[in-house]
């Protein structure tokens, strides 16, 4: 089963986040913040992660230049998730390795849709 | 809504677009037609049905029509025809139209744009190929107000979240409040032009590759049949004719055949090319 890191602070999108991929079939594990999320990948790295931007601790995008900084690891594939709907922070996010980016408020089409664009399903 | 009030309006669609509206689609003419009763100021539904019935007013006629007709699309649907167009007919074209260099695709029923669009950024892609070619993208709708919004290129978050690559949205688009507008550039790859499918299809010209995706499952078999018919007799040779997935010709006509390994994709039959060079 593929494996998926629900990266968010709010309670309410991860939990609205793991039904939706729990029902395409991933397994789920999550994280509340950055750094949550860089000791998860260390201990078991996901085969996606769905980010939230705006975080304690550590923010998505600084979780993300980390992640992709990592050597010897089979990188995850990343989607951006977020309220951050400008241009701006999506041209961030792909310079910075994002492969896809959901702009909040999302649904089951939207998620499915980004994800098989990634070839998750 | 009485029963005479629905074989009333389902026969008006049948001959104004070809819409065959089975019984268990009635909750759909109140859905979609109490906003036509509100624009034209009529007291309810009940009031709107007189109107039409009486069949003075042309202009609320073709509302009724067009909204019933209109139907949601979005970008690269279904994602496996873009992909056959990239690999298998765009190639063929570049080799096959090398002398004149001239490549047109027809968008039927294309709605708010989305499938014309996806087509001229896949073009748009390819440029470096394509240089020095002309193509033309077609793109046709029953509906003046939907072509309107299509030629405006102006999309939702939640319609540009639906299929489009998120490079592609950063490559083609502008950000306008909470609204995104495709390029200017590739809103004039495409011609935009009200066109009924039941009528004549001549003056639209030969086209090497036809989208009539998720149209024909709105008709009856005779204008199944029909419809196919002029789509077969517009279709170059060795054209591409694509429909939907949940649509066949089987049984509707013996023009075309189905690509081999290739679902939704249709060329024509042998004979029928002999017939459209003999």
């Amino acid at each position: 089963m593929k494996t998926c890191l629900i990266v968010d602070d709010s309670k309410v999108v991860r939990m609205v986040a793991r039904k939706i991929l729990e029902g395409l079939n991933f397994e789920i594990d999550e994280a509340e913040d950055g750094q949550k999320a860089i000791d998860a990948c260390v201990r078991n790295m996901p085969r996606a992660v769905l980010l939230d931007w705006n975080m304690p601790v550590k923010s998505g995008i600084e979780f993300l230049r980390e992640l992709r900084a990592m050597a010897d690891v089979d990188q995850p594939v990343v989607v951006f998730c977020t309220t951050e709907n400008d241009m701006t922070h999506i041209q961030e996010a792909i310079d910075a390795g994002a492969d896809e980016y959901i702009m909040k408020p999302f649904d089951s089409e939207i998620i499915e849709s980004k994800f098989t664009q990634v070839g998750l399903l | 809504m009485n029963v005479t009030d629905f074989e009333m309006i389902a026969q008006l669609l049948k001959t104004r677009s070809g819409l065959a509206l089975s019984k268990d689609k009635a909750y759909l003419i109140e859905s979609r037609l109490n906003p036509v009763a509100r624009k034209w100021n009529f007291a309810g539904f009940d009031e709107l049905a007189q109107a039409i019935r009486a069949g003075k007013d042309e202009a609320l006629l073709v509302d009724v029509t067009e909204a019933m007709t209109t139907n949601e699309s979005f970008f690269f649907r279904d994602q496996k025809p873009f992909d056959q167009f990239n690999e298998l007919v765009l190639p063929h074209m570049l080799e096959h139209r090398a002398a004149k260099k001239t490549i047109r695709i027809w968008s039927a029923a294309c709605s708010s744009g989305q499938e014309p669009y996806t087509l001229a950024m896949l073009l748009k892609e390819n440029a470096s190929k394509l240089a020095g070619w002309k193509v033309e993208i077609v793109a046709t709708d029953l509906s003046q107000e939907i072509l309107d919004k299509a030629k405006e290129g102006l999309y939702s978050q939640f319609e540009v979240q639906r299929g489009l690559p998120i490079n592609l949205l950063v490559k083609y688009f502008k950000q306008t409040g909470d609204r995104w507008q495709i390029d200017a550039e590739i809103r004039k790859m495409v011609k935009f032009q009200q066109f009924n499918l039941l009528t004549n299809p001549s003056a639209l010209g030969r086209f090497d590759v036809v989208f009539c995706r998720n149209v024909l499952i709105y008709f009856d078999p005779p204008t199944k049949t029909e419809v196919l018919g002029k789509l077969a007799d517009l279709l170059a040779d060795d054209g591409f004719l694509y429909l939907g997935g949940a649509e066949t010709v089987l049984g509707m006509s013996d023009r075309f055949q189905l690509m081999p390994g290739q679902r939704g994709i249709y060329r024509l039959m042998s004979e029928d090319k002999a017939k459209a060079t003999g």
